[in-house]
């Protein structure tokens, strides 16, 4: 049993550095297979990466988006007070900041160059208001439930969020991804596709060799498993490729990237694939290149039968 | 008449064999012939006769259309397509035209069945050495096999068909682009492999080689077998 697992092992291996060796013999031609495969990959890589990065860009902006409840005009400020207690404790907020009827008075004042026709009211007519911050993460159907119950509290009079742009960006986003996805889907069938043909080519080149291999009583495992390896080399090649493609962009856009992180005072504006997302693309990858290989060998294979 | 063999002795039979080419042209019909084990037996006839087509059915190249074949007490309509390699690593093959791999060295086409037959690394060399050693081309491992004459390829042919040391050997016109000289050394090997208790079965039209050499030899025309001649009755 163990001399049989031995023996599978290295079958595998025999047959994976066979590839690897058919692979580089071919060298220019290869490197171009593996190319084609590399941008291919790399485009929806980029752009999901690119995807990626504007979420949570505007993750940080709806972390932003305010409430603001009006409160009746006779609620005093104590009142307030309890109020913004009995909000934090019942709804997912970050923060809340009570803005009196007095404060708002005199930033109405300061804002609005009517000092005088302020003056000459008996009373402020601006109520006290809660401004609220939503928990980061907090979606825009629960930010609109939260707003109805907010709304519903007695002492509060109007509650308002300017949720449309949030809603816009979501849609745009919703758009975005799944035209992405879309087209990541056509570049993998390109993928397996352009892996399937070139292999059908190195069948086709080695038809002898196989109806020999056959004749000698190869089986059909024995006989598959180096154009399976050959594939699934093209596939990580092609994705390493991907890598470096997507990390080389990325390396060209950071200046100025960084620039406009700072105009705007947000944290870095590009981040990398990391760890997790090198390895999600040479999986996919290699994923595609043994598909094709499946495709081709499947297809090409069982047609060569010794003569 | 045929030689009454007891079941196990046995190692290839045919039963009522025919075969039928799609276009009508029947190559075999209903042959019958039995090879016992350790024999080594030619098969002769024109061509066209149905040697190839006997040498053919036996590791399942292609089906009969109708009768039986035992091969080592094996029915071969019991062997699936999945166990086909199981049989064919069972026998050695020879062709006329050598079927060696043009890209690879003497040394690389002989160590295919041993690769196949998943012989650990470790063995093969030595018995890829060991078979050139038999044919005489033990100094010629590296060389690509289209430097080589004819005699020297069929050579390595033989080598690769008994490397992985089958019971069975299957040669089909093996001299048949050699001088006579060549071709008396290609049998001498034959007759080498036989005597280790290798069953032997040789098509061949080279009727003044085959019978000098004096073994059994089965005639056929037009797909049924007209003689079936024993080692001895022919003097």
């Amino acid at each position: 049993m163990r001399d049989r697992i031995v023996s599978w092992i290295l079958d595998h291996l025999r047959a994976a550095v066979g590839g690897l060796g058919r692979l580089s013999y071919a060298r220019v031609a290869s490197a171009m297979t593996a190319l084609v495969i590399g941008v291919s990959i790399a485009l929806p890589s980029g752009f999901m990466l690119l995807l990626h990065n504007m979420e949570s860009l505007t993750g940080d902006w709806r972390g932003s988006s305010r409430i603001s409840l009006f409160l009746h005009m006779d609620v005093g400020e104590e009142r307030a007070q309890d109020l913004a207690t009995e909000i934090r404790s019942g709804f997912p907020v970050e923060g809340i900041e009570l803005v009196s009827a007095e404060a708002a008075l005199e930033e109405f004042r300061q804002l609005s160059d009517m000092d005088t026709a302020l003056d000459l009211l008996d009373e402020n007519p601006l109520p006290a208001m809660l401004v609220l911050r939503p928990a980061p993460g907090t979606g825009p159907e629960q930010l609109r439930r939260m707003v109805v119950e907010l709304e519903a509290m007695s002492a509060v009079d109007q509650a308002r969020l300017d949720l449309q742009w949030v809603q816009r960006l979501d849609a745009i986003m919703d758009l975005t991804r799944r035209g992405v996805w879309l087209v990541a889907a056509m570049l993998g069938i390109s993928v397996v596709l352009v892996v399937g043909n070139t292999i059908r080519l190195a069948i086709e080149n080695r038809r002898e060799e196989i109806v020999i291999a056959k004749l000698i009583g190869a089986t059909d495992a024995f006989i598959r498993r180096p154009f399976l390896y050959e594939g699934l080399w093209y596939g990580l090649a092609g994705g390493t490729l991907a890598v470096a493609l997507v990390e080389t962009g990325r390396a060209l856009l950071a200046t100025p990237a960084a620039r406009l992180a700072a105009l705007y005072g947000t944290e870095s504006l590009l981040r990398g694939l990391g760890t997790g997302g090198i390895v999600a693309v040479l999986g996919a990858a290699a994923g595609l290149g043994l598909a094709g290989s499946w495709v081709a060998v499947g297809r090409h294979l069982a047609a060569i039968e010794p003569r | 008449m045929l030689p009454a063999l007891p079941g196990p002795r046995e190692m290839i039979r045919f039963q009522g064999v025919s075969k039928r080419y799609p276009g009508g042209h029947d190559a075999l019909r209903r042959l019958d012939f039995q090879v016992g084990r350790g024999e080594l037996v030619f098969l002769t006839g024109h061509s066209g006769a149905g040697k190839s087509t006997v040498l053919r059915l036996i590791p399942l190249l292609e089906r009969p259309t109708s009768g039986r074949i035992t091969v080592a007490g094996v029915d071969l309509d019991r062997v699936g397509r999945r166990r086909i390699p199981v049989l064919r690593r069972r026998i050695g093959m020879i062709f006329q035209d050598h079927r060696l791999l043009p890209d690879r060295s003497v040394f690389d086409n002989v160590a295919l069945p041993l690769v196949i037959n998943g012989v650990s690394a470790r063995d093969i060399p030595r018995r890829v050495r060991a078979a050139l050693d038999k044919v005489g081309l033990l100094n010629r491992e590296r060389a690509s096999p289209v430097t080589l004459s004819g005699g020297e390829q069929q050579r390595v042919g033989i080598a690769r068909a008994v490397v992985t040391r089958p019971p069975i050997l299957l040669a089909d016109e093996p001299t048949g682009n050699l001088d006579p000289e060549l071709s008396a050394e290609i049998m001498g090997l034959f007759q080498q492999f036989n005597q280790v208790g290798v069953t032997t079965l040789i098509a061949s039209h080279d009727l003044t080689l085959i019978r000098r050499l004096r073994h059994r030899c089965l005639t056929l025309e037009q797909g049924a077998l007209t003689d079936d001649l024993s080692s001895g009755s022919r003097a």
